[in-house]
């Protein structure tokens, strides 16, 4: 960035080695943000080395973005700052794994992969397979807050991570939680590190607690003619006694995707699913995880589920095992696929009630229409819809259309009481569209404003109006943000603007 | 005493809802700790409105509020360790909503913690988190203390219940954060919020998620000769991957005394009682307890007893929610420690406190989570003996000292509150005692809420002066 001392990069070369950090424009342009490209990257070998970077940053005035394998570095807004790429794949050990604890702790530069296959060894797993897993570094994992299916039973991020090392935005090494299980000494500071996208600090290792494996698992496929059927079919499954470790709504035009994915892949696919699955129709993935009695049970629930006049007859597809790994593994990166699809895909995170899911979904499908704009969906665990808007690659005028749907999401969100958000779009369109939403737009920028004449007046009245009070969360993040990070160094306008 | 704050706060609430005679507020300077704290003014708010002005009150007057719930806490979190105002939220306990469909309940902090329950049954829900006072404590202070109990092992603790809070802030102002479907948009506050004991903000109103009362339960007592095979068991329970609802433990010294006063069938002559609980599908269930069942064998269980009915299940519990209070039979007071660990260092752990208790002579129980590592250590003495007191609370810090040594924590869910905060930096740096008294600082910049709780005195808010009437930490003057 212009705006750079101009030569801190060599500065910061001659401090830590020129094997730690690089000029290279080539390699600069590598860890480009929404086109926006840093003078240097530096590359740390150890926590107190990357806490180093960090104090020479807060020292200089820099700003820098934390990352990992930068698998999922377009979500958020542009930086308004970016000097310095903060690369964190040099610090990639597990540092602890006790499998009577089930606990393991691991640097943030470790690859997924590279965790998973010691967990696999000990019969064991973490419930992240998110999008790009198999290229993710642990630490992008939690700053990008992304989930998997296995939220419906095993929840969020949230709820297994039990501790984080981290650095503050003052260049010192911090900690909160544990190596337990169960814990409350102090505050859970490294809750706020999931989803922050390296905003607050830069995370150097992490705690999680660990799954055991079931020893058996099955996969359900029910085809539907229409969402709400699917839904209605749902409601009759949270009715019974069944506890599905995943159940995932599949738009007919995503389960397109996985099917023409599968013709262009270079590789022969394990198992083909073509012909499993009617193209003009919406998919339920259903696992349910267990001895192999609780899959057998499971199955005779399903058939009698879809027995009962009200489930509207759906078609059971059972799978083989191949065929379901498969199916589950496209589930679990249908993200990635959307973005190899259409590479001006908006794909919208929007979480609300499960009792709004059936409204919610035939709104968005009309303002997709209104658009002339192809959409695709996954609703996963009835309470989180990945919405996708994707526009031809020769359709010139569709980034004008885009906005305007985005617009129309986001209220349409506001209205349904759902939260929406924006993280995967192409750049240009984050100049139009505020990827948080529109009314967390407003919202910040009223609370910078009050935040500032509070601080530059302490008689200033507080506000009682709605608006005021509306003003109250943006203003504790904001000052959260300070808290971690006062001089604003990690990810400046990523989150707040 | 503030005679204009107290004129002030009549003149809002009427006189009937404040309290300010010395024999009306020394009800208010306990908790379930060895912790007091006495209170200038006690006041019960009815709705979040009144909060905010009695807030805004105590700033106007420059003077402390602490928010308190049934006073179950354990760790002194919910007293005045500085005086003050203290707000009782007993009269904010509305069950607001419950929607059966989208599985939530919105309650004021006051609401019991079963009486939720109750509330959700006649939909098949309930509300997970289930402290051994379950029957009397409040979800406010569950979501201050972010409260365990023995089905967190595979449920959770509070803060994976709780989706969104109204707060009040120190300057009176409310506030909402999180929504009701759970995930942030941005930084998760209602995480940071949950378990920060009351120090950040006054929590008005609390959404929490309901969950669905499972087809099949099956509860074992698992009878032990000694406490190793126990500790064993459960080391072993967790390798072979199995999770059960609940892992608790109870040693021989406390299962005498419960069964006397609870009858609850647990062995007397035996050395430790494993309660377990497996729950799901009917054949989940069925072959985890069979499952556990095996393992108990193998550690040479002298017997392992499946509960035949609701009604001895419901006994056995019983025996394990009310031993605390049963253990009145064996001192006159004791000192119910937090620690946690690895549940794979639970053996020599137990042989650890063992050896403390005998060096400074003194009989310390056991009765815990041990399937999430979750230690209570009761150390029983006389409190008119002085000098026992004090010893008693130099044994306490060495057995938490050892918890943290083999990679532990000072407090699985009773909290720090102001009973452990001087040992808070056998686990904090100076680094991370400035971020989180920053972080303190973004939401309660003049530590007019609940001063003097979970940071060292040192550590904390610099103007904080403990007065000579409110005991100061045990911990304070021997660490």
């Amino acid at each position: 960035m212009a705006s750079a001392p101009s030569n801190f990069s060599l500065r910061l070369r001659s401090a830590l080695g020129p094997s730690h950090v690089s000029v290279d424009p080539a390699i600069c342009s590598e860890y480009a943000v929404d086109e926006i490209t840093p003078s240097a990257v530096a590359k740390p070998a150890s926590a107190e080395q990357a806490a180093e970077i960090v104090r020479f940053a807060a020292l200089e005035k820099l700003a820098l973005i934390p990352c990992g394998h930068r698998t999922k570095l377009q979500i958020g807004m542009p930086p308004s700052r970016y000097d310095i790429a903060l690369d964190m794949t040099g610090l990639n050990q597990i540092a602890h794994y006790d499998p009577g604890d089930l606990t393991v702790s691991v640097d943030a530069g470790a690859n997924f992969n590279d965790l998973a296959v010691p967990l696999y060894k000990q019969k064991q797993f973490l419930p992240l397979s998110v999008p790009f897993y198999f290229e993710s570094t642990m630490g992008g994992i939690i700053a990008s807050g992304v989930d998997s299916s296995l939220r419906h039973s095993y929840g969020t991020a949230r709820d297994f991570l039990i501790g984080a090392e981290f650095i503050d935005g003052t260049g010192r090494l911090c900690k909160s939680g544990g190596r337990v299980v169960k814990n409350v000494t102090g505050y859970d500071l490294h809750k706020l590190l999931i989803g922050s996208l390296g905003t607050l600090a830069v995370i150097t290792r992490l705690n999680f607690r660990t799954f055991p494996a079931a020893p058996a698992s099955r996969g359900f496929v029910l085809s539907f003619r229409t969402p709400d059927d699917a839904l209605a079919f749902i409601n009759l499954v949270e009715r019974s006694p069944l506890r599905p470790a995943s159940v995932d709504l599949v738009s007919p035009q995503l389960m397109q995707l996985f099917l023409e994915a599968e013709n262009n892949s270079a590789e022969v696919p394990a198992a083909p699913l073509q012909g499993k699955f009617a193209a003009d129709s919406c998919h339920l993935c259903v696992s349910v995880e267990g001895n192999p009695e609780v899959c057998e049970r499971a199955s005779r629930e399903f058939a009698r589920i879809a027995a009962i006049p009200d489930a509207k007859l759906p078609e059971l597809i059972t799978l083989n095992e191949a065929e379901g790994a498969d199916l589950w593994h496209d589930l679990g990166q249908s993200i990635p696929l959307l973005l190899e699809t259409s590479p001006l895909a908006a794909i919208f995170k929007i979480s609300l009630l499960p009792s709004r899911l059936a409204s919610l979904l035939e709104h968005l499908r009309m303002l997709s229409d209104q658009a002339s704009l192809p959409h695709a969906f996954l609703a996963r665990a009835c309470s989180v819809v990945y919405f996708a808007l994707l526009p031809p690659p020769d359709d010139s005028g569709s980034r004008y259309r885009l906005a305007e749907a985005a617009a129309a999401i986001f209220s349409l969100c506001s209205a349904e009481n759902a939260s929406a958000t924006l993280p995967w779009c192409p750049a240009a369109l984050k100049r139009e569209v505020n990827i948080w939403g529109f009314d967390f737009a407003a919202r910040a920028s009223n609370s910078a404003r009050n935040e500032a004449s509070r601080r530059s007046s302490s008689s200033t009245p507080v506000p009682s109006s709605a608006a005021a009070s509306n003003c109250s969360e943006l203003t504790l993040l904001r000052r959260l943000k300070s808290a971690f990070d006062p001089q604003n160094l990690f990810a400046p306008g990523r989150f707040l603007p | 005493m503030h005679s204009g704050l107290l004129r002030d706060l009549e003149k809002l609430l009427g006189s009937s809802s404040v309290l300010f005679q010395p024999e009306d507020v020394l009800l208010y300077e306990y908790d379930g700790s060895v912790e007091k704290g006495r209170p200038d003014m006690v006041v019960f708010p009815t709705t979040t409105q009144e909060v905010s002005q009695i807030v805004k009150l105590a700033a106007k007057h420059i003077v402390p509020i602490v928010g308190r719930g049934a006073g179950t806490g354990l760790s002194g979190g919910a007293l005045a360790r500085t005086g003050g105002v203290m707000i009782v939220f007993a009269r904010m306990n509305r069950i607001l909503s419950i929607d059966p469909e989208n599985q939530r309940a919105v309650v004021q902090p006051g609401v019991v913690n079963y009486d939720l329950t109750l509330a959700a049954e006649p939909y098949g829900l309930y509300f997970a988190p289930d402290p051994s006072s379950q029957k009397s404590c409040t979800i406010g202070g569950n979501v201050a203390e972010n409260a365990g109990g023995p089905h967190t092992l595979a449920y959770g603790v509070t803060t994976n219940h709780v989706t969104a809070l109204e707060l009040v802030l120190p300057d009176g102002e409310i506030v909402r954060v999180g929504s009701a479907q759970g995930d942030a948009l941005g930084y998760d506050l209602t995480g940071l919020l949950v378990g920060s004991e009351g120090t950040l903000a006054l929590v008005t109103e609390i959404t929490v998620k309901l969950s669905p009362r499972p087809e099949a339960v099956k509860t074992l007592l698992a009878v032990f000769d000694s406490v190793d095979d126990a500790a064993e068991t459960v080391v072993d329970v967790t390798a072979r991957a199995i999770i059960p609802a609940a892992c608790e433990m109870l040693d021989g010294w406390t299962l005498r005394v419960v069964e006397d006063f609870v009858h609850a069938g647990f062995p007397r002559d035996s050395a430790a009682v494993l309660l377990l609980e497996v729950e799901g599908l009917a054949e989940a269930v069925a072959a985890q307890a069979a499952a556990i069942t095996e393992v108990c064998n193998i550690h040479h269980a002298r017997e392992v007893r499946l509960a035949r009915d609701n009604a001895e299940r419901e006994l056995l519990w019983k025996g394990r929610k009310n031993a605390f209070g049963a253990l009145g039979r064996l001192a006159p007071s004791n000192y119910v420690l937090d620690g946690v660990i690895p549940r794979t260092k639970l053996p020599q752990t137990l042989r650890h406190i063992r050896e403390v208790g005998a060096r400074y002579g003194f009989d310390i129980c056991n009765i815990f989570h041990a399937g999430d590592g979750n230690l209570h250590p009761i150390v029983l003495y006389d409190p008119r003996d002085k000098g026992q007191f004090e010893r008693a609370m130099q044994a306490s810090a060495e057995i938490i000292r050892y918890c943290v040594e083999v990679g532990g924590a000072l407090t699985g869910e009773h909290g720090i509150g102001m009973e452990k905060s001087e040992l808070m930096p056998l686990l904090f740096s100076d680094a991370d005692f400035d971020l989180m008294r920053r972080v303190h600082d973004a939401f309660n910049p003049n530590c007019s809420l609940n001063p003097g709780k979970i940071f060292p005195l040192s550590k904390g808010c610099g103007e904080i002066r403990v007065r000579s009437h409110a005991q100061s930490s045990p911990h304070a003057s021997s660490s």
